[in-house]
């Protein structure tokens, strides 16, 4: 077979292969990049991230974008501290209740992002950074600006307890991961958030309700937010207004290094999770080889710029708005 | 003064202007008229020179030119207004005037508004509109944007020192009677500098204006005809004579519909504003009702009203004896109504999804358990009409957008069929198909026939709306001007239809 490396071949495999390049550059520059160890470092940096990412990777899907992850992942965040210690401050107590309500609360911010983006007609981007904004200002009113100290040991186990070298915190993510991956293929909504993206007109004439779709996509990313800030506060044991911060730029990077088109329809969960994985990599492989973090930025802008060149068809787009 | 010898021009698959010959002299106002997909549009490109034509000659006062693109052709004075205003509506009336020539206004960089409103004021002058050129122009009304058009057109005048040739391409279809005449007077007094090529659909409009015209058929010129000697009958007639192939239709397998069964879909009356008026008609099992007329006649829009896309001002819908009292596509749907559209790419199929996913998109909860989808029964229906309609794909993963056309439009039928629809909107379910192609889609129509379903077409040419069809309704300017009966061998001929079409 001559036509193995076709340029389709080779779109859908390049983050990976930029995943797999990148390891093999920073072993060979640092060989302590290449233990359990540090891998341990990059999968608790990444888990957090992943979540978010996971969460607007549907949005980006159904070819709208969310901006709203920082302020509700801080939103989550404190709601969910100040629940917890009201409750009793321990999981073995009734405060596991407030897990579940960060993530109700993570969905009501992101049904009330999907309402005004779709009743209001308000494009996608300008009503989730709207949101975004509101939240992080609630959170801040909500804390005064204080740190709260989550210190139960059961819940922090979620770091410091760890199998086979790696914390539960990310065993946690990965199990999130799998359900994000149901949803996308074994669902009726992951089935429309695709068709949404792939061909809104199409969908609205096949007779889908493609408003309910776009606003139970924001829900469900808010559901995610959540558990990116439930893992967030697992990793510091601190809720904060500042515990949201550098999620937008971290998450959208990675859907669209990992090879979601950001005009829909392509891409999926796993391609985020190499996104994640490549951002985190270079976030982390750069400090084992000593450089300095200005550096890293760079590299990551010109890794958004190089993705979204190899991953479009130029020749098929007339006009880039 | 300006002519086109031998001009041709093909495009993939298509034969679009085969060795046309066309001349227009000095202050002459020439007439263009044929079918949907006469070649008139291709013509009036190469004229213009958004086309460049593979082969023949193009002369101006005997001189060869070759046109590279619409810039070079407006620098030897040839001007399109174009059919779709192509006025920037947020922009001002003199903006739109001089866009692309503001060089003439600008010293160190700066635009001199002064100078451009005055110069603006001098065009509109010509084309006798009294506006103030600094308007925005979304706030004019339709004719006045067409008034606008032609002097943007006009500048060439000032510009270019030969002769002027000004395309009209539909100019009327959005004029009121009176506004109609006021622009015709103004071309006429217009001739004085500039000649003009005049296409419409309005043949009463051709022939009132035009001093010759020509008429168009299948990329050929069949006949010029002065402006003395022309006759509508005649002309209509030279557009579409050509003879009818029954086997190509299926016709011997055309059976007749169930005449006495309660009727899939009922409009009485029904008006919606702008796009068609007081419309009634019955679709019965089995019947296959063709809605014949020109472009934005409300052909589609009558199939976006039955499908729920539309809702209609005044009458009453019914599906299946139920009155429609809310329209969207969801409840279209529900009732049974599949939609295949124009627009393959943008309506019919996802590209990017597989066969099955296609397949399942109008139905997939009846694929799902609270949400969650039954893949395997999925992929085994797709299987199933993946035989039953012969679509050729590798698997059911196949990518969609990388089918054939042909195989797109039989899995939007799947789609559609495979959800039980029984009533079927078609609109040009054979655009773009190759001949093979195109035979499967009328064998399919045939079949669903048989099974009891109601189609409503919109066919693609006239011969394939009276070939299919067991009801003809032609539509002009959103009114139902006839209807006809087409049983097998005593169909209307496409004189008979053209000549209540336009």
């Amino acid at each position: 077979m001559s036509n193995v490396l076709t340029r389709d071949v080779l779109i859908k495999w390049a983050p990976l292969i930029v995943l797999l390049v990148l390891v093999l550059f920073f072993t060979a520059m640092e060989p302590r990049f290449f233990s359990l160890r540090n891998f341990a470092r990059i999968g608790i940096s990444s888990a957090p991230a992943l979540m978010v990412a996971i969460g607007v990777t549907f949005i980006i899907i159904m070819g709208s974008i969310d901006l709203s992850m920082e302020g509700t992942v801080s939103v989550c965040a404190v709601v969910f501290a100040f629940a917890f210690i009201a409750l009793g401050g321990t999981l073995a107590s009734w405060a596991w209740l407030a897990i579940p309500l960060a993530l109700l609360v993570g969905g009501a911010i992101g049904l009330v992002n999907g309402l005004v983006h779709v009743l209001l007609k308000i494009p996608s981007f300008m009503a989730s950074l709207a949101m975004g904004f509101v939240g992080t200002g609630f959170a801040l009113l909500l804390t005064g600006g204080d740190r709260i100290r989550v210190e139960d040991d059961l819940f922090r186990s979620l770091l410091t307890e760890r199998w086979f070298g790696f914390p539960i915190m990310c065993y946690v993510a990965l199990l999130f991961l799998l359900i994000a991956w149901f949803i996308q293929s074994r669902t009726t909504l992951g089935r429309n958030f695709y068709a949404v993206g792939g061909g809104e007109e199409l969908a609205h004439a096949s007779g889908l309700n493609v408003n309910r779709v776009r606003i139970m996509g924001f829900a469900l990313a808010g559901v995610f937010y959540a558990v990116g800030a439930l893992l967030a506060v697992g990793r510091i044991g601190i809720a904060e207004t500042a515990t949201g911060s550098n999620f937008m730029f971290v998450s959208i990077t990675s859907v669209v290094v990992g090879g979601t088109a950001l005009w829909g329809g392509i891409g999926g969960v796993w391609n985020t999770l190499i996104g994640v994985l490549i951002v985190n990599v270079i976030n982390n492989g750069m400090v084992v080889i000593g450089l300095p973090g200005y550096v890293q930025d760079g590299v990551l802008g010109i890794l958004v710029i190089a993705a979204v060149v190899l991953s479009t068809d130029r020749k098929s787009v007339t006009f880039v708005k | 003064m300006y002519e086109l010898i031998n001009v041709d021009k093909k495009f993939p698959g298509v034969h679009a202007l085969k060795s046309v010959d066309f001349k227009i002299g000095r202050g002459e106002i020439v007439g263009l008229v044929g079918e949907n997909g006469a070649g008139k549009s291709t013509l009036m490109k190469v004229i213009y020179g958004a086309h460049q034509p593979d082969g023949g000659d193009i002369t101006i006062d005997g001189t060869k030119v070759r046109f590279q693109n619409p810039r070079q052709a407006m620098d030897h004075g040839i001007g399109m207004v174009f059919q779709e205003q192509s006025l920037i509506t947020n922009l001002t009336v003199m903006e739109n005037i001089f866009l692309g020539f503001e060089q003439q206004f600008v010293s160190y960089g700066v635009i001199n508004w002064k100078a451009m409103a005055e110069a603006a004021r001098k065009q509109l002058a010509k084309v006798k509109l009294d506006i103030d050129p600094g308007t925005t122009t979304s706030k004019l009304s339709f004719a006045q944007r067409q008034l606008v058009e032609l002097a943007k057109v006009l500048t060439l005048e000032e510009r270019i020192d030969g002769d002027l040739v000004i395309l009209l391409d539909e100019p009327t279809s959005v004029l009121a009677k009176e506004e109609v005449e006021l622009l015709f007077s103004l071309v006429r007094e217009l001739t004085k500098r500039a000649s003009f090529i005049f296409v419409s659909h309005r043949m009463d409009e051709v022939l009132d204006l035009s001093d010759r015209i020509y008429v168009m058929k299948d990329g050929e010129v069949v006949d010029v005809v002065a402006h003395d000697d022309a006759n509508v009958d005649a002309i209509q007639h030279k557009m579409v004579g050509r003879d009818v192939d029954k086997e190509y239709y299926r016709e011997q397998k055309q059976k007749p519909y169930q005449v006495e069964a309660k009727p899939l879909v009922a409009f009485q009356n029904v008006t919606a504003t702008g796009k068609y008026s007081d419309i009634s008609f019955d679709l019965r099992p089995g019947e296959v009702l063709c809605l014949v007329g020109t472009e934005g006649s409300g052909r589609e829009a009558i199939l976006r009203t039955i499908f729920g896309l539309e809702t209609p001002s005044a009458g009453a819908v019914s599906i299946k004896g139920v009155p429609v009292s809310k329209f969207n596509a969801q409840v279209g749907v529900a009732n049974g109504v599949g939609y295949i559209p124009r627009e393959r790419k943008v309506e019919g199929i996802v590209a990017g999804m597989s066969v099955y996913e296609n397949m399942t998109l109008s139905q997939m909860g009846n694929y799902a358990n609270s949400g969650v989808l039954r893949i395997g029964e999925e992929k085994t229906l797709a299987r199933r009409w993946i035989d039953r309609l012969a679509i050729k794909t590798p698997d059911v993963y196949k990518d969609c957008g990388g089918l054939s056309g042909g195989n797109q439009q039989k899995v939007v039928l799947a789609k559609w069929r495979s959800a039980g629809s029984d009533i079927i909107l078609l609109d040009h379910p054979t655009r773009g198909l190759d001949i093979g192609a195109k035979e499967d889609v009328y064998d399919m129509v045939r079949e669903m026939s048989d099974d009891g379903v109601g189609i409503i077409l919109v066919a693609d040419t006239l011969e394939e709306a009276i070939g299919l069809s067991h009801t003809i309704i032609v539509l002009k300017d959103g009114n139902a001007q006839k209807r006809f009966d087409c049983s097998p061998g005593d169909k209307p001929s496409l004189y008979d239809l053209v000549h209540h079409m336009i």
